[in-house]
Order: C-alpha cells, then structure tokens, then sequence
C-alpha cells in the first residue's frame, strides 16, 4: 500500500501541487508582484505624468519605465536592506514567539531601551563599542527572560506582560537618555550598519568599481542553497517521498539563483555587501535551521500545537518558553544596537511602533495566532513585503498616513487570503 | 405501534468530494420511541444526523425528510429546531462560567425589548431542572457541575424549546454507571409523554436495556432494523451487523508469561490540585509485573486518571506522598521527564486535548515524547525519524495516506494508534493506558486489545484503566477496583465478573 501511495504522489500532475501549496508561493509571489509594481510605480519617466500618459508610457515605453524605476537600483537595494534588517532580526524570534503560542509587544520599547543604553555606555561613559554590543546583547537577553519568567512560571498572559514590558522600557528609555538624544557614536560601533565587507579585488566593470566579492559571495550562497535543495530532494526521492513535480522543483531553484545572484550583482555595483546583511543572513539560515532540523524548533512547534499534549510528552514546557522569551530579548536588543548604529544617534523615541511592524511580518508570513503554524521563511518573506511598500510608497512620495492606511490593508489582505485558502483545502 | 411515524429519512444520499458517506440510508422514528443508531466509526452515523438537523442544508444531499407528515427541507440547524427536532451533541455546548439559567435560555432569553426578565427564567429553569430530575440551583455555574448533571442541563435546554425528536450522540460516553442509567431512565420517562428520542452510542448494552427499535449503520449503508420488542436481540448479533462479520471472539487470545514485580507504587496519597484539603488518592498500595496486564476498575469519580497521572511526574495534584519503587529501585517520579526516565508512560483518556498536536501530522506526533531517539546532539535526523514512523504505521496497522497525513484527519481508532506508537517509541517499561477504547470501534478495539497483548508479551507490565468492565475482565490479568480514591478490591481476572466489581465498588460505599 505504501509503494502505490508513493507512486501516486510521484505522477501526482503539476496543477494539483500548485494548488495544495498555494498559499506557500502565492506569498513569494506577492512579494516579487509588489517589488515589480513598485519598480514601475517609482520610474522616473512616468513622474509628472497625467493617467492617461502613464498608461501610453506603459503600452509604448515599457521597457524603458522598467528601467528607469528606482526600487531595484543598487544604491535603493542597499538602503532598503539596511532600513528593514532590524525589522527582520526581531521577526526571527517573534514567530518563535508566535509559533509558540504567545506574542511580545515589549520588542519595539525593548530595542529603543537597549540602544539607549549602548549610547550612554559608549558615548559619556566610554565603554568599548564591542564590550558595549556584548552588554547589551546580555541585557536584552534579561529582559527577555524575565518577562518570559512571567509568562512561563506564572502563567500570566503574555500579552499582559510585554503589555506592560513595553511601557516600563519605553519610559525606562527616556529615563536613561534624560529625554535628550545621544550620539555621535565611534566609527567602530557605526560599521555595524553602515560598514560594508570591504573588497578583496579591485575591479571596474560595468561603468564604475565593482566589488567582486559581493558577487561571489552571492554566488557561493546560491550555490549552497541549490546543493542543499538538491540533496533533500535526493533524499525524499530515496524515500519516494517527493510530491513536488520536477519542473517546479527546476523552477524553484532556477528563480532562487536569480533572485540571489541578481541581488548580489546589483550589490556590487553599489558599495558591496553591508555588514548588517551579512548578520541577517547567518541569522536566518540559523534560525531555518532551528526550526526546521533540531529538537528545540520540534518541540517550539508542538508547545503551540497542544501545549497540554507537549507536556504530557516530557517536554518542560516552561522552560522552552523562558528560552524563548530570552533568545526574542536578545535579538531585540541586537535590533536596537542596529538601528541606533544606523541613526548615530539614539533617540528616545527609538523603537516606537517596531512591535506593530514585527508582528505584522509574521503574520503576513502565514503564522496563525493560536500557534504552532508559521515558518522563518514566511516571516523573512512578510518582513520584506512591509520593508519593500514602505520603501516604494516612500519614494513615490506617499504620506506617511496613507502608508499606514494602506499597510493595514494589505496586513488584513494577507491574513483574509492565508485563512480563506486554509477553509478551502480543509 | 400502527401509527404514522414522526420522521422518514428517506433515500438518504450525501457525497463529499471523493467520498460517498451515505448511500440511500432510511430511518423511520416512531412516535414515542426511543431509536437507537449504532454502528462503528465513520459508518455514518454523525453525517446522518447532521443532514436531519440541517448542518448539510438541504440540497447538499438527496433523498427526503418527513417530519410529522410533512416533507421538510431545512436549511439551518434553527430551522430543524423550529420544528421541534434538536441534538445534543457529545462535546457538551455549555458556556461553563454561565449559570444553568443562562445557559438554558442563551439565544432564548425571556426578554422584553433586550431587558432580561430573570425573575421568569429562573422560574421556567426550575420547572425544567424538576422535569429531568436535576437538584441545582439556577444559578450554579455550570463549570461547577460535573458531566453527568451538564448533560442533564443540555436536556433541560432542549425541553424548553419544545423538543419532539431528542436526538443523543454518546450521550453516556463520559458519564459513570449511576448517571448512566439516570439519563436512560429519564429518556423512558420522555417516551411516556410522547417525546421521540434517537440515540447514538457504542454501548451496546444501553442500546437493549431502552431502545425499541435499532438501526445499524455500516459503510454508509443501513444494513439492518431490529426490533426489541418482537425478537430477541444480542449483542452479539448486533455487532455482527456493525461489523458484518461474527465477531467470534471479542478479547484476542493471550498466554501470558508473567515474570518478575517491576513495578511497586507504595502508601500514595495526592491531594486535590485546588482544594488542599481535599483528599484525592488515600493510600494507594499497586504492584505490577514484567507481561503483566493490570487492569483498574471502578466508576468515574473514583480517582482512576487522578492516580495515573500523579504517578506520571505528579501531572496531577499536590501535597503527594508515598513511593514509586520500579526494578526494587526507589523511582523519582517528580517530574514529567524524570518519570519517563525512569521506564514510566502514561497514554491519556482524552487524546485530543491531552495525546496529540492534532495540527501536526502522524510522523511529528509519534517522535514527540522521545526526540533524542531520533537526535544527535539536537539536530533531529530526518530520515531516521521517518523510518521510525514508518515501522508504526506498519506495526500497529496505523490506516492513513502517508504519515505526513494531519492527525486530526484520523479516525479515533488510528488516533489511539499514533498516541500508543508516540509511548512505544519512548521504550517504557511500564505503560498507563488510561481509557485505551474510549470512543473507538469494534474493530480497532480488537487490535488495540492485540497491541496491549504485544507489550505485555514484549515482557512490559500494562495498567489498564477502563470503565468498561468486560474489556477489563477481557484483557487483565489481575484487577484492583477503585473507589473513592482507594483499592477496595483486588481480584485475578478469571475470578472476576461484572457482578463481583460492582459488589466491591458498592460494598466500599457502605462504610
């Protein structure tokens, strides 16, 4: 019965895939349709253009609207991964957050605190920049803790306590700053978000110096990424477990390297590879791999599902969400160090409305709110969708109350979608 | 009975995508009567009942309903309660931190212009509670209650909107023997004034002591009406037509090798979780061997799941005492993982709530209690784990598409199987199986019993719980009866019967 059952998956036709894993690229794919319609929508040549002359541009001209849009140039590819990598730090550990059953809004406060901190220990009180960045890690991994402690030990709601977190540290921070801003910061601590991997080749290609290494870097992660897609398939196929269809499985793999190698070209062309994108990445392949390969992202996932059924099953379920608390403290003091570095400053008002964004991410991600559903991947994905309309509207000159207007829509958009396919298939 | 029949479910088709899960089923209620639909899981019996209540409107199954005469198409469930027909299904629909009135008139409320008269309420709840033999006040809430007196609510709520066809599905599933036969009882008394009831349910013998007439349900397909009244009927022959075969032997044969004591539990005492002071498990003194099935017997209430659970990393209770000897060694039971640690596990009554992650699928569910066998160093080993969820599937006949298939999709059989293949892979000695058949059919009871036989022959002591006597009396070896938080008996399996448990369990009241 197994072998029948197997073959019928392996000639299973590619529509049917498609259909029962919908929602996994229908995500993938609103976010290239979005970063494709912002290409366009920030194009130089259709500014000051009337509608009826953008949609002759786009019919005559196509090509050179796509060309001239601004989104994709490497100089706003750049910016848009150092605007959004703090937002995606603290997304990593909010949908183990959220996977886990619970939710923390003390995140924004926590990161603006944490920065605060940093500022005041490297710039009045002189503290090495690294000793400071390890403080502040450790710091943010105490907080963390202790309000995971709450949830955990106490079996206080965690929305109560990160409630209450995120006033505490949004006052604290204040406190901390005495209401003013603190900055300049030394040149070592600003290169962990303005520094970029310094070139190992000097070449000029393409109209101007071109960093090689960004370049190969990108392609060394490509080809990483294909080999292990490749070994899995290997294995399911051992197993005769494979149920994706060849061509999609090429079609994947294919637009994987695209999208890195394109990403890293473009990259290159700019300064090369920031430092904060070289952090995020380690990051999220740590964090796939957690919960994906190892036995705490297992039982993470299983707590959520049924955390009666967890415990029962000799999982210390209390502990697992101390842990969790702790590592979303930390990542969101990393957060905060990461955007104090980028400002050169910190400001009280550091961190504000950061939970909002974070949360939205995993949510537009596909992880469900009564846990124990969501993928790193989908939160990455949703992070990105956010950062890339954020940056988009932007640049098209969009009020920033239209933009929030319009960011609730798609955030609503994207859960109405996730829980209408989840009825259909069920 | 020459009169008209109350309902004629007639021809009854419905397909689900892929699925045909009624085939032309008829059932014909009569006045009065109490009519029980029995049959295995997923013979159809809840999609049954769901198209007479309009959960499936009409149109979405062929065939036709007459009720009281008429042909009725109902759409909603309002509309088949309209017309006097309601259900009360086995997870109760209580608010539990609502009181019993509120609760009887929810979406009902004796209210002019949205103001709430309570004053008539509680009286009509009154009348109700009296009409089915409930002594509560109207104003308990119902969390307060226990099962047996919730259930009695629900049927409290369906007299007030003036029920004409009660329909039960395992009405007495949860409940203990006195409760049991209450609620039996008070459907007689219903019978009398004319009120027709259809009851859904696996114990057979509930079925003879009321029904008047039985139809058997199988694949989606009436396969027999039986008459009470003009012939006798068995359970035997009964389960004949559920399984459509004779089920000549109910318990699988067994030889058991009983060997060594390797499980000693000494002077346990556990207090209630809430209410310190009340004293939950008095003394408990239990010994099982290596091939050993132990059984426990005794009725709801009595401490049975109370007892397991202490014992499994004190899951339960507080202010607990005594001692767990196992292999003649003090055994710290402390904790959840201690006590796996120590060769214990412990499968639930309730595998929904308490078994399984239903959203995950079979091959997570059964690696969960033991992900260091599938590990190194915390990175779980994929195809290890798939090969080890493979082997249960195989072993324990797990029936399922692939064990990527979702938990929740399985039949409570195969559920069973997946919470058993969960506690093998953790390589216990001493299992606890706290209510292993509970809602599950014939059939996979029979290889449940077999999967029991296995690990006791496999040379591990199994303690049974179970309120269903001849299951006990079927698989032990040896029985303690409980009662109130105490053995009050201790009998080997041959010399047990129904009677002498019973007598035990009364005999221990007396005192």
């Amino acid at each position: 019965m197994t072998e029948a059952t197997d073959k019928t998956f392996a000639r299973t036709d590619i529509m049917r895939f498609v259909k029962a894993n919908i929602r996994d690229y229908a995500l993938l794919l609103s976010l290239l349709f979005i970063m494709a319609f912002f290409q366009i929508a920030t194009s130089a040549a259709l500014q000051q253009t009337s509608f009826v002359d953008t949609l002759y541009l786009l019919f005559t001209d196509f090509g050179n609207v796509v060309k001239q849009g601004v989104l994709f140039k490497p100089v706003n590819m750049t910016n848009l991964i150092l605007q959004n990598s703090y937002i995606v730090i603290m997304a990593l550990g909010m949908l183990l957050v959220i996977v886990a059953g619970h939710i923390d809004l003390s995140v924004g406060s926590v990161s603006g605190f944490v920065g605060a901190v940093a500022a005041v220990m490297m710039v009045p009180w002189k503290i090495d920049p690294f000793l400071t960045m390890f403080a502040c890690l450790a710091l943010g991994a105490l907080i963390g803790g202790g309000q995971g402690y709450f949830v955990a030990y106490h079996r206080i709601p965690a929305f109560i306590v990160t409630l209450a977190g995120m006033l505490i540290f949004k006052g604290l921070s204040l406190t901390v700053l005495g209401g003013a801003s603190v900055g300049p910061f030394p040149k070592s601590f600003q290169l962990l978000s303005s520094g970029f991997v310094p070139d190992a080749f000097t070449v000029t290609a393409f109209g101007g110096p071109f960093n090689l290494l960004a370049l190969l870097i990108g392609a060394l992660v490509t080809a990483l990424i294909i080999y292990f897609n490749v070994k899995e398939r290997r294995e399911q196929q051992a197993h005769g477990l494979a149920e994706e269809p060849d061509i999609i499985f090429i079609g994947r793999n294919v637009l994987i390297a695209i999208a890195f190698l394109g990403f890293s070209f473009l990259m290159a062309r700019y300064k090369g590879l920031p430092n904060v994108l070289i952090v995020m990445f380690t990051l999220i392949a740590l964090f796939v791999f957690i919960t994906t390969r190892t036995t705490f992202g297992r039982r993470v996932y299983a707590m959520g599902g049924n955390e009666k059924a967890s415990k029962l099953s000799g999982i210390n379920t209390e502990r697992m969400t101390l842990l969790i608390f702790t590592i979303m403290g930390a990542l969101a003091a990393l957060a905060g160090l990461v955007f104090a570095a980028r400002l050169n400053v910190a400001t009280p008002k550091a961190g504000l409305g950061f939970e909002l964004e974070v949360i939205a991410a995993c949510f537009i991600g596909g992880a469900a709110v009564t846990g124990g559903v969501g993928k790193i991947i989908g939160a990455v994905i949703g992070a990105f969708i956010i950062g890339v309309m954020n940056n988009g509207m932007s640049i098209m000159g969009i009020g920033i109350d239209w933009q929030q207007v319009i960011k609730g829509m798609v955030l609503m958009l994207a859960v109405f979608l996730d829980v209408y396919y989840k009825n259909k298939a069920a | 009975m020459g009169a008209e029949p109350i309902l004629q479910m007639k021809n009854i088709t419905k397909t689900f995508p892929g699925v045909k899960a009624l085939t032309n089923v008829n059932l014909t209620v009569m006045p009065g009567e109490i009519h029980a639909v029995v049959g295995e899981n997923g013979a159809g019996k809840s999609t049954l009942m769901k198209v007479l209540s309009g959960v499936y409107p009409a149109g979405s199954y062929d065939g036709a309903i007459d009720f009281e005469g008429s042909a009725r198409e109902f759409k909603t469930i309002a509309d088949s309660e309209g017309t006097g027909i309601i259900i009360i299904h086995q997870e109760l629909a209580l608010v539990p931190l609502l009181s019993i009135a509120e609760n009887i008139f929810l979406g009902h409320e004796p209210a002019r212009h949205g103001v709430i008269n309570w004053f008539e309420a509680f009286a009509r709840t009154k009348a109700l509670l009296k009409k089915v033999g409930l002594e509560e006040h109207p104003n308990t809430l119902i969390t307060n209650i226990g099962t047996g007196k919730q259930q009695l609510v629900e049927i409290a709520k369906a007299l007030n909107k003036k029920v004409k066809l009660l329909i039960l599905d395992e009405p007495t599933s949860s409940l203990n023997e006195t409760d049991s036969n209450a609620l039996l009882e008070l459907l007689k008394g219903f019978k009398a004034q004319g009120i027709s009831s259809i009851l859904i349910t696996h114990k057979l013998n509930e079925v003879l002591k009321v029904a008047d007439r039985i139809t058997v349900l199988r694949d989606g397909m009436t396969v027999d009406t039986l008459d009470t009244h003009t012939a006798k009927v068995s359970e035997d022959r009964i389960i004949k037509a559920m399984v459509g075969r004779e089920l000549t032997d109910r318990f699988p044969a067994r030889h058991s090798k009983i060997g060594e004591t390797i499980f000693e539990v000494k002077d346990w005492s556990v207090y209630h979780p809430l209410h310190a002071d009340r004293h939950v498990i008095k003394g408990i003194n239990l010994h099982a061997k290596a091939g050993e099935v132990v059984g426990i017997a005794g009725l709801m209430g009595a401490g049975r799941t109370e007892l397991a659970m202490s014992l499994f990393g004190r899951a339960y209770g507080q202010k607990i005492t005594g001692e767990a000897v196992i292999h003649g060694k003090h055994a710290d039971v402390s904790t959840i993982p201690k006590a796996m640690d120590a060769g214990l596990a412990y499968a639930t009554e309730d595998r929904k709530t308490f078994g399984l992650v239903l959203i995950d699928h079979i091959k997570h569910n059964v690696t969960l209690a033991n992900l260091g066998g599938v590990s190194r160093s915390s990175v779980i080993d994929e195809n290890k784990e798939l090969s080890v969820a493979q082997k249960y599937r195989k072993d324990l006949a797990i029936r399922c598409s692939s064990v990527f298939q979702t938990t929740i999709n399985l039949s409570g059989g195969n559920q069973q199987k997946v919470v058993l293949s969960k506690w093998l892979f953790s390589g216990p000695d001493i299992l606890i199986l706290d209510e292993p058949t509970r809602g599950i059919d014939v059939g996979a009871k029979y290889e449940i019993y077999g999967i029991i036989n296995q690990l006791a022959e496999a040379g591990k002591a199994v303690i049974v719980i179970s309120s269903e006597m001849p299951e006990l009396l079927g698989i032990s070896d040896r029985i303690y009866v409980m009662n109130e938080g105490r053995f009050v008996a201790e009998m080997a399996a041959k010399d047990a019967s129904q009677e002498k448990i019973m007598r035990a369990i009364m005999k221990s009241w007396d005192k």
